[in-house]
């Protein structure tokens, strides 16, 4: 400030600055600004993150074999029935009770849910991988465009549930040869499950790069001779990112969604297996009498698909320059 | 436009023998035998003809094109024959008999027409499946308005986190979870949904309306979730539009605005969605069917999956894929026809 100081403060005063500039803001720091304001998704990105946590190193922590049968201790409720029935056969060696073969529920818990973690990532990173692959390719390949999009029309038309419960039927036996039970069981639902969801990332990467194709910065890029393959990496893919991860919450969940539904008609995992489908299908016939082992893993696969929608309506908001300024 | 649906229609049909294609030739490679329960001592020559007459042992493109002829060639002549013979509607026309005993799609676990049993199914589908997906969008949509109207309210709030919740939560759990509360400790609805149930006065349509209910409440609860998302955003777009600005200023009431100016509008883009989601309801009800015991169509397809019964998955898997091609169609041209701003050629 050059100016001299006056007695009387002026609005001019007023108006200048206090401090230092501050620095500029980078992208990412708005994003997360206006992403921090959303309580769902910072509940919801805090739950998905404690849950991912818990199923990674949890069974390090609570170490009981999950699939050890203990058939004299099998049908122990859970330690909180303690509370309102002082008869119920609790014990805190097994919070979450048993089930009819004695395995202890928590431990079940826990590597179910690394199963459905495992495969609801590994299914959502592979469809988002491919789903990009072909947008990019249909948006920025002219001649590529119209065959992949039939491509994809036609995938959108098949039944999904049916085409799954068929592929898995067919192929289980000769790829749980391949890779053993359970491997062969997780290519497998890796697999038809990004094989049956890339289209809708396909789609919406291919709208945007239509878009962005004919901007300006694209146009200049050309001009001084950028190529192709360094214009979709360094222009195109940083700005399609926001759809992208806003589809690959989306994808996460209805890959956990699909899993459990497989495991709960009975396609999914080897019967002594766990992952919270298997766990729920297991327990409905008894549910009359053991309620909470219907409610428990039922409540994890909700509870984790329901953080993962807040997580993707949060970052919907933050990524999107046009709510993220109010 | 009848230009563009002519053409999408057309269309239609290299899409379908596709998809039916890739079915079939996916369904060649199943394991199992249709003859493995024959007993041993039955000499290979007539087992031989048994394999005829369930249609397989020839190559498979073969095995393709007689199915072909037979869904949509033979069927249709059987149908027309139904039609002319014992249909109340058509049954005053002379009886076509189009139909000289050639084999139909035979299946194998009851060895008899596949297409007869998936009429006798549809109606236990449709009135579950139907049935709910009409209670979920009457709910949806006075939802989807009142929380757009009063956006941030505590009403658009909760609604907000209630269809969050029906969005998040699968069938598979929904289903179980209501049986618990509602039949077992309340005892109020029976947890399995009697097919044979006949409707025939005041006490048996009380019966038949409380089996209903579970499974309906299901289905329901996920298409509030989504038809009441969709109803919001879209009336939220067009609540900001100048048009309504311009309906309040020349002093039309708040009533009027909302329920024929915007709603009209907002409805553009549902009633697509709507459309586009009733096959994925009849696909999605193979768990909820499954749950309740319901005898419809999706618990048709996963018994004769474990069956091992391939011409009925087949002819299943493509009734679905039919649904779905015939139902964006209808999307499509109801989105042309509503707004007048689109423009299809």
């Amino acid at each position: 400030m050059t100016e001299p100081v006056q007695a009387t403060p002026t609005p001019i005063e007023a108006l200048a600055d206090k401090g230092p500039l501050e620095p500029p803001r980078s992208q990412w720091k708005d994003v997360w600004d206006q992403f921090r304001k959303h309580k769902g998704a910072m509940f919801g990105g805090g739950f998905l993150l404690f849950i991912t946590l818990a199923v990674v190193v949890g069974p390090w922590i609570w170490q009981v074999d999950a699939q050890k049968l203990d058939i004299r201790n099998k049908d122990m409720r859970p330690i909180w029935n303690a509370l309102w029935d002082s008869t119920a056969k609790v014990g805190w060696n097994r919070p979450f009770g048993t089930d009819q073969l004695g395995r202890d529920q928590l431990a079940q818990i826990l590597q179910g849910g690394r199963t459905s973690m495992a495969v609801g990532w590994a299914a959502m990173i592979l469809s988002l991988l491919s789903g990009t692959t072909v947008g990019v390719l249909a948006g920025f390949v002219k001649k590529a465009d119209g065959i992949l999009m039939r491509l994809t029309d036609l995938f959108l038309s098949l039944p999904i549930l049916p085409l799954l419960l068929v592929a898995v039927t067919l192929f289980r036996q000769p790829l749980r040869e391949a890779f053993g039970p359970e491997g062969g069981m997780f290519v497998l639902i890796v697999g038809i499950i990004a094989v049956t969801s890339w289209m809708p990332t396909a789609r919406i990467v291919r709208g945007d790069i239509l878009a962005l194709k004919e901007r300006e910065f694209i146009v200049a890029a050309r001009a001084i001779g950028t190529t192709p393959f360094r214009i979709v990496q360094r222009h195109l893919l940083p700005n399609v990112l926001s759809p992208i991860m806003v589809s690959a919450t989306l994808g996460l969940a209805t890959a956990i969604i699909t899993e459990s539904a497989l495991s709960f008609l009975g396609v999914g995992f080897p019967s002594d297996f766990p992952t919270w489908g298997k766990m729920l299908a297991d327990a409905v016939q008894r549910m009359q009498q053991f309620p909470e082992r219907v409610i428990l893993p039922g409540i994890a696969i909700s509870l984790t698909v329901l953080s993962v929608n807040y997580l993707g309506d949060g970052l919907r908001d933050a990524l999107d320059p046009r709510i993220r300024g109010r | 436009m009848l230009t563009f649906a002519v053409r999408r229609l057309v269309l239609a049909v290299p899409t379908l023998l596709f998809i039916s294609f890739v079915i079939f030739m996916l369904l060649q490679l199943a394991p199992g035998d249709p003859m493995a329960q024959v007993p041993l001592t039955v000499p290979p020559d007539v087992k031989e003809k048994m394999r005829q007459a369930l249609g397989v042992g020839e190559p498979p493109l073969v095995q393709y094109w007689k199915w072909l002829v037979q869904v949509f060639w033979l069927e249709p002549k059987v149908f027309i024959d139904w039609l002319t013979r014992d249909s109340a509607l058509l049954g005053w026309l002379p009886d076509t008999q189009l139909y000289q005993g050639e084999l139909r799609v035979i299946s194998w676990q009851t060895r008899s027409p596949v297409m007869d049993i998936v009429i006798q199914r549809i109606p236990q589908t449709l009135w579950v499946v139907g049935m709910a997906y009409v209670v979920g969008i009457l709910i949806a949509l006075p939802i989807g308005i009142y929380s757009a109207y009063r956006q941030y309210s505590v009403f658009d709030q909760s609604g907000t986190f209630i269809t969050m919740i029906g969005f998040s939560i699968p069938p598979f759990f929904t289903g179980p979870l209501l049986i618990v509360i509602f039949s077992v400790q309340l005892g109020w609805f029976p947890s399995i949904y009697d097919t044979t149930h006949v409707v025939n006065d005041w006490e048996s349509l009380k019966f038949q309306l409380q089996q209903m209910i579970l499974p309906v409440m299901v289905l329901a609860l996920q298409t509030t979730a989504q038809i009441s998302r969709y109803m919001r955003a879209s009336m939220l777009d067009n609540l900001n539009q100048d048009y309504v600005r311009t309906a309040r200023a020349k002093g039309l009431s708040e009533g009027v605005v909302v329920a024929v100016h915007v709603l009209r509008n907002s409805m553009i883009p549902v009633i697509t969605v709507i459309a586009l989601n009733v096959p994925s309801i009849f696909g999605g009800a193979i768990i909820t069917e499954n749950v309740f015991k319901v005898n419809g169509i999706g618990q048709l397809l996963i018994t004769a999956l474990f069956a091992n019964d391939l011409p009925m998955v087949m002819t299943l898997t493509f009734i679905f894929a039919v649904l779905i091609v015939i139902f964006n169609l209808i999307a499509d041209i109801l989105y042309g026809l509503l707004d007048p701003r689109i423009r299809y050629d």
